[in-house]
């Protein structure tokens, strides 16, 4: 194996540490440098970490126990396993004896690919964690498995050449020899070169032990008998409370106005003014959320001010109905000329209310800084971010090398942690009470009232077809503030259509935005699919078939589609009362979901009984976490889509709480979520977000074959359910 | 501050916070028991769930002057002694959380159903734990990890000998 390998840099031997215990193998971001401490020497590798850009991907000790870093965040999509797992699969690491740490925040060491080529990010978003690191971790472990090997071949004095791995063991056939990685590790030895390992020196899929099978998540056993910590679980000692009243008109400055009433309140330490809110800081958590009771706060207007989001939607038309182009996302062919020669023009317009991220660990962080207010220790659940400082060095004025993130498991994320507003709100009031440690919670209230939406938005599509029913152009102009957040998703990559155009007419109205899982592809695919639909309907054509011919030069996105077809038997006519319907969606990975409803006509409920996925995301690592991912995503889905809305009425956001904003519960749950996955040798691809925005349209498209009506705003309450139904 | 002294996972704790603090703060803030979670204050998502005298009860609602020191306080730390509960057990067979913020409230709910009754239907099942949310969506992994439990053989006696495990 050894024999082709490129070997890069010399080593750095006065880099080489070493003691007795346990080994730290760091290997650099580019592939060399591998460095040796010992791993009970916890500041070492601090400082080697500060002196020159190094990776630490696995500590080992004599014992053969070994940590292996992961770089991403967890928030339940399962990192903690699938990295580590295809680390310890090139280094044919015995994975029993493997635990998993979070890797320090430091993006130019740990990053994985960023948006640029060249370019590092640890940033958990865009389900693109394990398609981004797969290539690193398989690399990172290929060069600790070669470590072992060159010190095993120093130590038997054979070619490395002649030498394999299994199992945490070193193997010499010709003559039977075989050493523990645990036991190499007094011997450890520098190679003078370590290769940069490429794709195809690395391990052939076929030779895999544990990467696609279903190995159990690490951190699952803390999770179930509450020793898990979440940030909001953080106690120091001496720590101090802070929250936040920030209103329920975004971007409106408080004035307040009983200041002396609530500093006499007991335990209370400080009011810290915001430029969109009132912070206090007070001895317990009960005082400071009683004190932020008692706030009498002036509030001024805002840029939401007179904003009505139920009513908007008419000015929305008005602006589809102009004639003039937004940012356009896509062309293809002239769409012009297609509704010219139109046989038949198709035209709907398709709408969706804010929905609220609603992870269920409100906001929060955990902040000491220190007495001379240059550094700051930070415990956090986030996804990180192009900063993974978080903003924080921002508000000391330090550089970020004083700012240490000790990440946490989050209580979920959906896009929201992807933010650093409660960061840098908890970096701002640990500042003015340090070095005293201190907890930043954000109520319920808190973080419905000031959440970051997915935004409201309206799509005008039109479909041409010829005189033989085949669509000819496809256009999709979407309506809306946010750039990508509304404008994602539009792209039909997997549907040969030879016109086809797409475009972003912008809106404002101050209201706070963020990505909210699937991000515009839930919206968006929604209207994408229930038009495809429309036509069927019309011409009197199996949905199915219409794809079928759309995705003639796409037989990945066909081989999902039948898959989907088999699984959900949908060749055989549901039972009275119920129908099937389906949707096909890209994101990263790509997949066909079909589900199976029926509608309470008295009420309006629209009951999900069956899903079926079918789903190609190229190299699965985890099965069973995988098909996690989708019956979560398809939960979430018919949350936002049968549930979900907030609502904002003269700029104020109407909702505070669960009993006001509704979630999907147990009772509501389908009968059954079946995913099957379409076999792949390609790159993995991320699976978190292609479940959630099928759900819409096949939903939709169900109620269609079942009504012959058509759902067009989302959600689908029992009360618009029944006002589509009576009209 | 007033003095209160609460019988928590068999042990008896004193506690000095103001009137009106509920039990979740002080089971999180006060005594490190951050097994239960806050999720929304009001009873309506049930991640702080709890067992009061083997009932389930939000701790979130309930201030701590209502409890006495005769009242078993349970909570998912003293569920077992090593995260080896049938329920939990089975939580781990099933692979059921995703971030997992929820499922000490989700387990605690379970337990209590399970304790009660051997072999739920699974519409008891998902009546029982409809107040309990999960953003994640892993209900139907929740609802195949009671069942499971619910199919462990002597389950009652394995619950009743937990709890000797930890009264000791």
């Amino acid at each position: 194996m050894a024999k082709d390998l490129t070997m890069t840099n010399k080593i750095n031997r006065r880099a080489f540490l070493k003691t007795s215990g346990g080994v730290t193998l760091f290997i650099s971001a580019s592939g060399i440098l591998p460095v040796l401490v010992s791993c009970q020497d916890d500041k070492k590798i601090r400082e080697q970490l500060k002196k020159i850009p190094i990776t630490a991907w696995v500590q080992l000790w004599e014992n053969g126990q070994m940590i292996i870093y992961n770089p991403a965040a967890e928030m339940g999509q399962g990192s903690m396993t699938s990295l580590p797992i295809i680390f310890a699969e090139e280094m044919d690491a015995d994975w029993s004896k493997v635990q998993v740490e979070f890797s320090p925040q430091e993006a130019d060491i740990y990053g994985g690919e960023g948006w640029a080529p060249g370019t590092k990010l640890m940033f958990t978003v865009g389900s693109r964690t394990t398609h981004s690191y797969y290539h690193v971790m398989r690399k990172a472990g290929a060069q600790a498995r070669y470590i072992l090997l060159n010190t095993a071949s120093n130590h038997w004095k054979v070619p490395i050449e002649e030498l394999s791995a299994a199992q945490s063991f070193v193997l010499h056939e010709k003559s039977g020899q075989k050493i523990s990685f645990g036991e190499l590790v007094p011997l450890l030895t520098i190679p003078t070169a370590l290769p940069d390992f490429t794709e195809d020196q690395l391990k052939n899929p076929k030779d895999f032990q544990l990467i696609g099978k279903n190995i159990p998540r690490t951190e699952i056993p803390a999770k179930v008998n509450g020793t898990a910590q979440f940030a909001i679980d953080v106690r120091l000692p001496d720590m101090v409370y802070g929250a936040l009243e920030r209103g329920k008109l975004h971007g409106a400055r408080p004035t307040l106005l009983n200041e002396s009433e609530i500093l006499a309140q007991v335990g209370v330490m400080r009011i810290v003014q915001f430029d969109y809110a009132i912070g206090l800081i007070a001895s317990t958590l009960k005082g400071v959320l009683d004190a932020k009771k008692l706030l009498k706060i002036e509030w001024s207007t805002a840029t939401s001010s007179g904003y009505h989001s139920q009513e908007i939607y008419s000015k929305y038309e008005a602006i589809a109905a102009k004639n003039q182009k937004g940012r356009v996302v896509t062309e293809i062919g002239n769409m012009g000329e297609a509704l010219r020669s139109a046989h038949k023009t198709y035209t709907a317009d398709f709408k969706n209310d804010y929905v609220y991220h609603a992870q269920i660990e409100p906001l929060n962080a955990v902040i000491q800084v220190s007495e001379d207010l240059q550094t700051a220790e930070v415990w956090v659940g986030s996804q990180q971010g192009g900063d993974t400082k978080l903003g924080i060095p921002g508000v000391l004025g330090v550089p970020p090398e004083n700012v240490n993130i000790h990440l946490q498991y989050l209580g979920g994320g959906f896009g929201r942690r992807s933010m650093t507003d409660f960061v840098v709100e908890c970096a701002i009031l640990a500042k003015e009470i340090a070095p005293l440690p201190l907890k930043l919670v954000w109520t319920r209230e808190d973080d419905v009232a000031y959440g970051a939406y997915r935004p409201l938005s309206l799509q005008r599509l039109k479909a041409t077809v010829d005189g033989s029913g085949q669509l000819t152009g496809f256009s999709h102009t979407v309506i809306g503030d946010g750039g990508n957040l509304v404008a994602g998703g539009v792209k039909n990559d997997h549907y040969d259509i030879p016109h086809q155009f797409a475009e972003w007419r912008e809106t404002s109205h101050g209201i706070r935005l963020k990505h909210w899982r699937s991000v515009g592809h839930g919206p968006n695919k929604f209207a994408i699919e229930s038009l495809l639909d429309i036509i069927a309907f019309d011409q009197r054509v199996d949905p199915i078939n219409l794809r079928r011919t759309l995705m003639t030069q796409s037989p990945k996105a066909l081989a999902t589609l039948e898959k989907a077809v088999a699984m959900s038997r949908w060749d055989v006519p549901s039972i009275e009362g119920r129908a099937k319907g389906v949707a096909f969606v890209d994101h990263g990975s790509i997949g066909t979901g079909i589900c199976e409803i029926s509608v309470d006509r008295n009420t309006g409920a629209i009951k999900v009984h069956h899903f079926w996925i079918a789903l190609d995301a190229g190299m699965i690592i985890q099965p069973n976490n995988v098909k996690a991912q989708m019956e979560g995503g398809i939960i979430m889905g018919m949350s936002s889509v049968l549930k979900e809305q907030i609502t904002i009425v003269d700029g104020q956001v109407q909702q505070s709480n669960f009993h006001d904003y509704s979630l999907l519960r147990m009772q509501e749950v389908p009968d059954s979520i079946e995913t099957a996955f379409i076999p792949s040798s390609e790159k993995p691809e991320g699976v978190g977000e292609t479940a959630t925005p099928m759900v819409a349209g096949a939903i939709a498209n169900a109620f269609l074959k079942l009504t012959g009506k058509h759902l067009r705003h989302l959600p689908f309450t029992p009360d618009r359910v029944l006002a589509v139904l009576n009209g | 501050m007033p003095k209160y002294t609460l019988n928590i996972n068999k042990k008896s704790y004193n506690v000095e916070v103001a009137a009106g603090t509920s039990l979740l703060w002080v089971l999180r803030e006060d005594l490190g028991l951050t097994g239960a979670k806050y999720g929304c204050g009001i009873g309506q998502c049930g991640a702080c769930t709890v067992h009061v005298d083997k009932q389930p009860i939000k701790a979130c609602l309930l201030p701590i002057e209502q409890f006495t020191a005769g009242q078993e306080i349970t909570t998912i730390e003293g569920l077992s002694e090593h995260g080896d509960h049938p329920v939990q057990k089975a939580w781990i067979e099933a692979q059921a959380p995703q971030c997992g913020y929820c499922h000490s409230g989700q387990i605690m709910q379970a337990v209590a159903l399970l304790e009660q009754k051997e072999h739920p239907t699974r519409d008891e099942i998902k009546a029982h734990m409809n107040g309990n949310l999960c953003r994640c969506g892993t209900y139907l992994r929740i609802l195949t990890a009671i069942e499971m439990a619910a199919k462990t053989k002597n389950l009652h006696l394995l619950i009743k000998a937990q709890w000797l495990k930890i009264s000791r």
